[in-house]
């Protein structure tokens, strides 16, 4: 069966990949790179049952970098033409004043085990993917009468990415990734509540083996629980945040602010804290890019690191930041695989891979069964840091009341806000319950996929925000 | 790096509609760009990275009877673009039919804007907006020795040019310019980290001031410290004009005829209704010269123009484009946009005009009584429901004590329903400034009556 992918040829050979770099560092600089990506990707959606807007595009380009002290010069090219590569390096080499600095000889690296691909979704004729919208649409409509509108969406992209440096290094990745998602609108009696739900994976087609519309139904699920439900309470409560997207908070809280661009510059309230305790000691989390199959993994970053499994905090204790090349050697150490970029257009930075809290003891049921008066927030729309101050936002997307130690009402329209050097803290249960999620994450213009993950998690003292005073 | 030449464009353009003709599709159009960027980063005085490039590529839409399908790719040679045509087609083959699909109708001929390319953005070294992004840093620090900091200070610019073509007879092309910088501040005192936000832009270097940019992020930081969290209520608020451009283009985005035909707008059924109050006046304008999404023609060549959305509280018209025009049984607003090659149109504002008001941001204030002033709000993509019309976000600002800006205050929620802070404006200010947030927003600040704040 032709279902993995074509045995690709390479994006730049050893001996083109050494001239580029000679001649970038033929005025000098102390480290050259050259970055090169091959991107392919189909899209497709359905809409008030009609199956719609199907997309393909194809890109290949490269990227060039050459770091001199403190200061990275980069230019990028569409395209993989020699003489535009050529081009562009002798662009950065013109910039600089010095003599020229030698290259290592480019010599491949052992390479690391690539995410296994069984079904290449490229191969999967596209009336296929089409076919499954409209199972997902039915699903949805089928929850029942009060659905008033069903979207979904389908994509799936393979990134083929090279790179070579000055340092000898030349290492490839092959990065095929599926994701379906579902959004539902639900009306009754005038009002009108939206629920979403996503399956993704740096996986091939196989993902979707197993009734892949559920997701579907669970999104029109969570739109009819909201329908009609009274406003989120505002003020300062304890909050049980659900497993799974529900990692985004450890993701926004804590992940962005160890990131090491932002604790180089200051702009981290975790700079400094390494080894302080930030936590209580039912917390460990860690940054894993190697989690098979994940929607963050990879074999290597965007700079030829393997990618690897860093913990972050250990019993509460802050363990690690996240580096990049550049940061790590600033700092005297060394990369930990998360410098990531989201095209051949944009420069490496520091960025999370799949971000997690590891399970603790707790079971889901006991830790609500604790909560006299708070709320349930079992899923996010999103969120957003300030690393420097450390204030934090979440949209919820589904949530409920606790009353008593029991879930009570769906609440629609809340907000979660607080800071995150006090509300990591206050983290006091950490649930045996365990799932992972996909996310998209921006930062500084570039998009990136990355996973999050917890069992529940509870928090002593946060302030919802939401209409009811 | 090397630019391509329009005539390159055009003719990459010309090519792929009719590789896609030729491979079956009934009518194509194609969308061609080119591009040159410069981008700097200074962080400590010392330039922290340098970035030029040059892009180009091209995306096609394919029709095939009612089916529409779309590609893109950076490949112009004529085997790239027989690539892109044939995926296109392909596309379009897995569609499901819809009667409302189908190229725009021819339209008339789309005004010349002046302005749109400012030659000094070529014409401009690199040495020089190097120094314009250090001198932006080093205002902020002397600003106030309280600032214990610059994460980085941004500068982008962007010369670029596009060409349109299709198989109905539709020929365009146009060039453009952008030059944006901005900062984020960090003040420090007594163990208190605050942050502010300062930016400027327009179509080249020469348009940016290092000094305001500067001085707005230094400002904004240190009025910051010592904020504390507000308790919760409900009250007046003043929205900055940032914030309020935020907030207009949460109103444009539900005004898009697309999203009303689907029933996911609160604005879906009120045409012509009283929904607003008289005081918030707003356009739609894609041909103001110091708009950044100004255009002679939209992202399928119609021409753009001039759409009042609000006036004396009346909810006047949605944004079409070609498709939703036709199924609305309306005309094109114009309103068909593209982020790049990469994406095929979908109806959006171009740039939205508040028009301003009569009252100044202090006679704002004052008028607010006790209340609040909000500068900053966070978490917009996911506090924000475009459907519902619900809205719940972070917010930080200053309180208004009996008239007078007071204490900071930070750590809070605006919540709100859309239809309802739209009756509750009560004055827009009379000082419009173009702010890059929530697109392209000729914006001024405005006084809502009542608006609820989460806090302790």
């Amino acid at each position: 069966m032709s279902g993995s992918p074509a045995e690709a040829t390479a994006l730049i050979d050893e001996a083109f990949a050494g001239r580029v770099l000679e001649r970038a560092l033929a005025r000098g600089g102390d480290f050259a790179e050259v970055f090169c990506e091959e991107r392919a990707g189909f899209s497709i959606s359905v809409d008030e049952s009609r199956v719609e807007r199907p997309q393909s595009g194809h890109e290949r380009g490269a990227g060039i970098r050459v770091v001199t002290g403190e200061t990275t010069r980069y230019a990028h090219v569409d395209g993989l033409g020699e003489d535009d590569l050529l081009r562009a390096a002798d662009t950065l080499a013109a910039a600089q004043e010095g003599e020229a600095t030698e290259p290592h000889p480019v010599k491949a690296a052992e390479p690391p085990e690539l995410q296994e691909i069984e079904i290449d979704p490229a191969s999967v004729p596209a009336e296929r993917k089409a076919e499954l919208l409209r199972e997902l649409d039915e699903r949805a409509r089928a929850a029942g009468s009060d659905v008033a509108q069903v979207s979904a969406s389908y994509s799936e992209g393979r990134r083929r990415v090279a790179v070579a440096n000055s340092e000898g290094l030349e290492a490839s990745d092959d990065r095929t990734r599926v994701r379906l998602g579902a959004q539902v609108v639900a009306r009754r009696n005038g009002s009108v509540e939206t629920g979403f739900e996503t399956l993704g994976a740096h996986r091939g087609f196989e993902l979707l083996e197993d009734d892949p519309a559920r997701i579907a139904e669970q999104a029109a699920r969570k739109a009819l629980d909201l329908v009609g439900a009274d406003p989120a309470p505002a003020g300062e409560m304890t909050v049980v945040v659900g497993g799974g997207f529900g990692g985004v908070l450890f993701h926004e809280m804590t992940g962005h602010g160890l990131e090491a661009d932002a604790v180089q510059k200051g702009a981290s309230v975790y700079a400094g804290k390494i080894g302080e305790k930030v936590a209580e000691p039912l917390l460990t989390a860690y940054d894993d890019g190697r989690m098979p199959g994940e929607w963050g993994t990879g074999a290597i970053d965007d700079e030829g690191t393997p990618c690897r499994r860093t913990a972050v905090i250990e019993e509460g204790k802050l363990t690690s930041y996240l580096y990049d090349r550049l940061r790590a050697r600033r700092d005297g150490t060394e990369s930990t695989g998360n410098g990531r970029r989201e095209s051949f257009r944009d420069l490496p930075i520091p960025r999370m891979t799949n971000t997690y809290i590891q399970p603790g003891e707790a079971k889901p049921e006991e830790i609500i069964a604790e909560v006299d008066r708070g709320f349930y927030a079992v899923s996010f729309a999103g969120g957003q840091v300030e690393p420097a101050t450390g204030d934090f936002v979440f949209g919820v997307s589904e949530g409920y009341l606790i009353e008593g130690g029991k879930v009570s009402r769906p609440c629609r329209g809340a907000t979660l806000i607080g800071n995150c050097l006090q509300a990591l803290t206050r983290i006091d249960a950490v649930g045996s319950d365990f799932e992972m999620k996909t996310g998209f994450c921006g930062k500084a213009g570039q998009t990136a996929p990355v996973g999050t993950g917890q069992g529940h998690v509870r928090i002593r003292g946060i302030t919802v925000g939401g209409t009811a005073v | 790096m090397t630019e391509v030449a329009i005539d390159v464009l055009a003719q990459a353009a010309q090519g792929v509609v009719d590789a896609a003709t030729g491979a079956g599709a009934g009518a194509a159009e194609a969308w061609a760009e080119g591009s040159r960027e410069r981008e700097v980063r200074v962080h400590g005085g010392e330039v922290e990275s340098l970035t030029e490039a040059s892009g180009r590529g091209v995306g096609v839409r394919a029709w095939i009877g009612e089916r529409t399908g779309y590609a893109y790719g950076t490949d112009l040679s004529e085997s790239g673009l027989a690539e892109v045509a044939g995926a296109a087609v392909g596309a379009a083959r897995v569609a499901d039919a819809d009667p409302n699909a189908g190229p725009p109708e021819p339209a008339g001929e789309p005004p010349s804007i002046e302005g749109l390319r400012d030659e000094a953005v070529a014409a401009t070294g690199t040495a020089d907006v190097i120094e314009l992004a250090k001198r932006i840093e080093r205002t902020a620090l002397d600003r106030d020795k309280r600032i214990s900091g610059v994460e980085e200070v941004v500068y982008v610019d962007e010369d670029g040019q596009v060409a349109l073509a299709s198989s109905r007879g539709h020929r365009g092309s146009f060039a453009s310019s952008v030059a944006y910088s901005f900062l984020q501040a960090m003040a420090a005192d007594d163990g208190d980290v605050e942050t502010g936000l300062g930016f400027g832009v327009g179509r080249s270097p020469e348009a940016l001031d290092p000094e305001e940019i500067g001085i707005e992020a230094a400002d904004e930081a240190s009025s910051m410290l010592g904020a504390s969290k507000p308790g919760s209520r409900s009250c007046p608020v003043v929205l900055s004009d940032r914030v309020a451009a935020s907030f207009a283009g949460f109103i444009g985005g539900a005004l898009s005829a697309d999203e009303v035909q689907r029933g996911r707008s609160p604005f879906a059924e009120r045409l012509g209704d009283e929904l607003a109050s008289e005081a918030l006046v707003l356009i739609d304008d894609g041909i103001d010269p110091a708009g950044l999404a100004s255009a002679p023609f939209d992202g399928e060549g119609t021409p753009r123009g001039r759409t009042p959305l609000l006036a004396d509280g009346r909810l006047l018209a949605y944004l079409h484009d070609s498709y939703t025009a036709r199924r609305g049984g309306a005309a094109s607003t114009g309103n068909a946009a593209r982020s790049s090659y990469r994406s095929p149109p979908s109806v959006r504002p171009s740039n939205l005009v508040i028009e301003p008001g009569e009252r100044t941001l202090e006679q704002l204030i004052a008028d607010a009584g006790d209340g609040v002033y909000i500068t900053e709000v966070a978490g917009l993509h996911s506090g924000v429901n475009p459907v519902t019309g619900r809205y719940s976000v972070g917010a930080s600002g200053r309180t208004i004590k009996g008239g007078e800006l007071a204490d900071p205050v930070r750590e809070f929620t605006i919540a709100g329903d859309l239809l309802e802070t739209l009756a509750a404006v009560r004055a827009v200010g009379s000082e419009p400034r173009w702010v890059p947030f929530g697109g392209s927003v000729r914006s001024a600040p405005f006084l809502v009556g009542e608006m609820t704040i989460g806090g302790a």
